[in-house]
């Protein structure tokens, strides 16, 4: 602490030398902080009726006849096809509806293609949308709009919606700028660039957004059917592990929901190899 | 007459698509009973509902302690499941890579548990563990943890698989031994990308503890099925509303951590 020069001395004197740049600082200090909020947090834990001596075995137990003696009991084959069914439409639906509209409030959020305050405006409210998890708007839409399909799918559309526009609206903004330019200079208006600039060079990749939104809407529509009530393969998990205490049935229907999200997995990645083959992100 | 042709075949393959697409749709609304001219007519109806009755009250206000101990206590958890999740992400990235795997069969082995761990929804995870490990934070955390790995350890597969050889094989040559190859070499090239994953994962992570919550009775999730089964909505919008917060300041946060190192 001299208050004469400059430098920073320790107290026997010598520069304190900072290591490192600024992001490297940056680094250190999130791990740092990582680490210790992790700590505190095992420290805060409501550790209620838990004891770790039996619930390890147990659960040792539990995955084992769940994963090697696998069985349905309570509905048959056609009938566990027919609530996959019905999860994989919820998807379906929420993806499609979702990618519809969020098509025409990209073209509003594209900073290229729309007002600065407008695209501002939808960015916020996308922004609080996404920040609400999906499980609160399809409870809160099961109050308003009664239980059941409609409630779900309003609810799983919202964050669809929030999530392509999103990335929709970056996908807008790579066009480039000069096939829009040249459009205007032809005296195109706003639908005809939009048709024949910014659909065409940008198509396969909302496909590829959406296809992978739908992959996301698989999980999301097994957890609505499990924690809303919104029917599918979810609620009959819900009921087999909450209800019924069945283990076997569990395990079938875990298996069940994991082969579709592994093909559905495979699917999206050949998708994104395909057409986004430098970017990592997402 | 070629470029008539050509557009024939993108009009067919246009119609083919759409036709496609609608039959799905059909279907999607047949199975499940959605109704869409119904969905639409609600969803006016809902937005009145969900504006007269989802607002925060000085009577709700009260409850806020009680809401931010359990908002606090659903971060914790998230952070903790996605830091402890990376520690073992770490190992398995580092088998299943192709840089810096060394055993074939230690590969297949760490990118099979990723897919299983990760293709398994986290509610999955949540119901199954819920039965042996009971109603506290050690399930939720735990489901979390399992799904964290799936996610991070492929992603950091990724990371890894991206990262240039020519350092690697420059420590080899100098006869440096593995852990060495991948301490000075592979973590310090990976790790920017390394902790946005780690970020984005606390992300995905505190919206998913919600959920898990509501399944398995802890932490923030807890507190909105209670009020949400009581009809005590403004209680219900002061929860929501929170959770929002939390989650728009963590994602600045993050973002922020993300525009200097990366």
């Amino acid at each position: 602490m001299e208050a004469t020069t400059y430098i920073k001395r320790t107290h026997d004197g010598r520069i304190t030398i900072k290591s490192g740049n600024k992001v490297e600082r940056v680094m250190s200090g999130t791990l740092t902080v990582l680490t210790a909020l992790t700590i505190m947090a095992f420290i805060f834990f409501d550790y209620t009726g838990l004891d770790l001596g039996e619930a390890f075995p147990a659960t040792v137990y539990n995955l084992k006849t769940m994963f090697l003696e696998p069985t349905l009991s309570h509905f048959s084959w056609g009938e566990a096809f027919y609530q996959v069914g019905i999860t994989l439409g919820l998807a379906f639906l929420a993806t499609i509806l979702g990618a519809v509209i969020a098509f025409f409030l990209a073209l509003m959020a594209a900073t290229n293609l729309s007002k600065e305050w407008v695209s501002k405006t939808i960015r916020i409210v996308v922004a609080f949308i996404r920040a609400v998890p999906t499980v609160l708007w399809v409870l809160i839409f099961a109050i308003a709009a009664g239980l059941g399909s409609e409630a779900a799918v309003l609810g799983m559309l919202f964050h669809s919606i929030a999530y392509l526009v999103k990335a929709f609206s970056e996908s807008f903004e790579e066009v480039d700028q000069g096939i829009l330019e040249a459009l205007r200079a032809t005296g195109a208006n706003w639908w005809h660039i939009v048709t024949h600039a910014v659909l065409p060079s940008t198509f396969t990749y909302l496909l590829s957004w959406t296809f992978l939104r739908f992959e996301i809407n698989f999980a999301v529509a097994v957890a609505m059917g499990a924690a809303a009530g919104a029917g599918g393969i979810g609620f009959e998990l819900f009921m087999a592990s909450g209800f019924y205490f069945d283990l076997r049935e569990v395990g079938f229907i875990t298996y069940m929901i994991l082969v579709l999200a592994i093909v559905l997995e495979i699917m999206s990645t050949r998708l994104k190899n395909r057409y986004f083959p430098d970017s990592s992100a997402n | 007459m070629n470029e008539k042709v050509m557009r024939n075949q993108r009009k067919k393959q246009t119609i083919i698509f759409s036709v496609i697409i609608i039959v799905l749709t059909y279907l999607s609304a047949n199975i499940t009973g959605f109704n869409i001219l119904h969905g639409i007519a609600t969803l006016p109806e809902a937005i009145v509902w969900i504006f007269s009755n989802l607002y925060i009250t000085q009577e709700s206000l009260e409850k806020l302690p009680t809401i931010l101990e359990k908002l606090i206590e659903t971060i914790l958890m998230s952070i903790a499941a996605t830091t402890t999740a990376t520690v073992v992400s770490i190992f398995l990235g580092l088998m299943g890579s192709k840089t810096t795997g060394t055993n074939g069969v230690m590969g297949v082995f760490a990118r099979f548990i990723a897919s299983v761990s990760r293709n398994i929804p986290v509610v999955a995870w949540a119901l199954i563990l819920l039965l042996s490990f009971g109603q506290n934070s050690v399930t939720g955390y735990l489901a979390l943890f399992v799904g964290s790995v799936g996610f991070l350890t492929r992603a950091f597969i990724e990371s890894i698989d991206e990262a240039s050889l020519s350092a690697v094989e420059a420590l080899r040559a100098t006869g440096a031994t593995y852990f060495q190859i991948v301490y000075k070499a592979v973590i310090p090239q990976c790790l920017p990308q390394m902790i946005s994953w780690i970020l984005f994962m606390i992300e995905t992570n505190i919206r998913n503890a919600t959920l898990v919550g509501i399944l398995t009775g802890t932490g923030i999730g807890f507190s909105f099925d209670l009020y949400y089964k009581t009809l005590n909505y403004n209680a219900v919008a002061l929860v929501t509303f929170s959770i929002v917060i939390a989650v728009i300041m963590i994602e600045l946060i993050s973002n922020h951590i993300r525009k200097v190192i990366l």
